[in-house]
């Protein structure tokens, strides 16, 4: 992993105005991965997206983070049956068209 | 640009009080939030609009100006100078926190910045850096193009971004293009924009992941005796031996002849072959004595 992907949770929480408190809950909950490298907490920048995500869910609204664990695994859920839907589309076409 | 009734984006009356605004706003909220609603272009107008209702109802400066001016909104600059004049005050934006609405910028209306300028835009100075939003965007791809590695510029707000797709691309296949959505709010980062390739089959082939299927007629006479055929796959003519006695709806695999395997050079899929022996017709009645002959020889 190169660390010019790794952002420093330190920034992310002073940029957002949230307690650190806020991302070790969320990881407790196994709903963010942090990157421990000597002894700073990073987060990868590919997680960043779904951070952001559970903070406007968060803060917009009001969403505990029960709320926030269910949502996401509806989300994923949703993506992965509109994967599985396009998939299916594909293999009707093909057949389809003979 | 129209009037814009707030009270009715929220489902409210003209008296409900900050309490059953906040209710009415939440619960709405909750239903159209983009995040909750992804993909989805009308929850996502819907809830702009739900949180301008907000950004104005809940405020009850604002509020006030948009009851005593609202439906007079192209005069209210002239009713608010013609105020401040008289009686010197000010009418500012209260800095408040509302909803984060990094989404398309947290955009508001004509209606809305008519009537409340950059001062309605208060909460703005509070809001934290957020990454812009998230494009999704459709690529229409011929099954034939896939085939190769290739490059090809698409047209992004107005820039032309050179992007290259890997040959064996899937159809309904994502890729990223990071820092190509949405500009960032407050300085925060460019969204990312993915496209979704959407492969038209402009072959004869069917494809199955990296695999391929196709049919060929061979004559009958082929098909007992046994010979040679040349068949078309997307990389080229082939030769086949056919097999003497070949049956109706053989299938024979050529290995490595299928679609080349994603991200994965030098790796291809395998092309299936289904063999149709057509029987002649119009026969000659030469023909048909010998296939008479052929057939006694047969049932003797």
């Amino acid at each position: 992993m190169q660390s010019e992907n790794l952002i420093p949770l330190k920034n992310f929480c002073l940029s957002h105005e949230l307690k650190f408190s806020f991302i070790e809950t969320l990881q407790h909950y196994g709903l963010v991965e942090v990157t421990n490298v000597e002894h700073i907490s990073f987060i990868h920048d590919s997680e960043l997206p779904k951070l952001e995500q559970l903070v406007r869910l968060y803060r917009d609204l009001d969403i505990n983070f029960e709320g926030m664990e269910v949502i996401t695994n509806l989300l994923r859920q949703m993506e992965e049956m509109h994967d599985e839907i396009i998939r299916l589309k594909n293999k009707l076409a093909a057949y389809e068209n003979g | 640009m129209d009037f814009v009734d707030y009270y009715k984006v929220l489902g409210v009356d003209k008296n409900a009080s900050q309490d059953d605004i906040k209710k009415a706003y939440r619960k709405l909220a909750r239903k159209h939030h983009p995040d909750l609603n992804p993909n989805n272009k009308e929850a996502h107008k819907l809830f702009q609009q739900i949180n301008e209702a907000n950004e104005v109802l809940s405020d009850p400066e604002k509020r006030k100006k948009y009851d005593e001016y609202g439906k007079e909104w192209k005069h209210a600059e002239q009713f608010e100078k013609a105020k401040q004049s008289s009686s010197h005050q000010h009418f500012g934006g209260t800095e408040r926190q509302g909803f984060s609405g990094d989404f398309e910028g947290g955009e508001f209306s004509d209606f809305f910045e008519s009537l409340f300028g950059n001062m309605g835009r208060g909460r703005k100075s509070t809001q934290s850096k957020f990454r812009g939003q998230d494009y999704q965007a459709e690529l229409q791809l011929n099954l034939s193009d896939a085939y190769t590695t290739h490059q090809q510029t698409l047209t992004i707000d107005g820039k032309n971004v050179r992007i290259t797709i890997p040959a064996g691309i899937e159809n309904g296949q994502k890729i990223k293009l990071k820092g190509y959505g949405a500009p960032g709010v407050n300085g925060g980062p460019n969204g990312d924009l993915f496209i979704t390739f959407n492969i038209i089959n402009n072959t004869k082939f069917r494809r199955d992941m990296n695999d391929l299927y196709t049919s060929v007629d061979i004559d009958l006479y082929t098909a007992v005796l046994g010979g040679e055929i040349t068949i078309d796959t997307l990389n080229g003519k082939v030769k086949l031996k056919v097999n003497p006695e070949t049956q109706n709806g053989t299938k024979i695999r050529l290995k490595g002849k299928g679609f080349p395997v994603y991200k994965n050079e030098g790796h291809f899929g395998d092309l299936f072959v289904t063999y149709n022996i057509k029987t002649p017709t119009h026969l000659s009645q030469k023909e048909k004595d010998l296939f008479t002959e052929l057939s006694r020889l047969r049932t003797k």
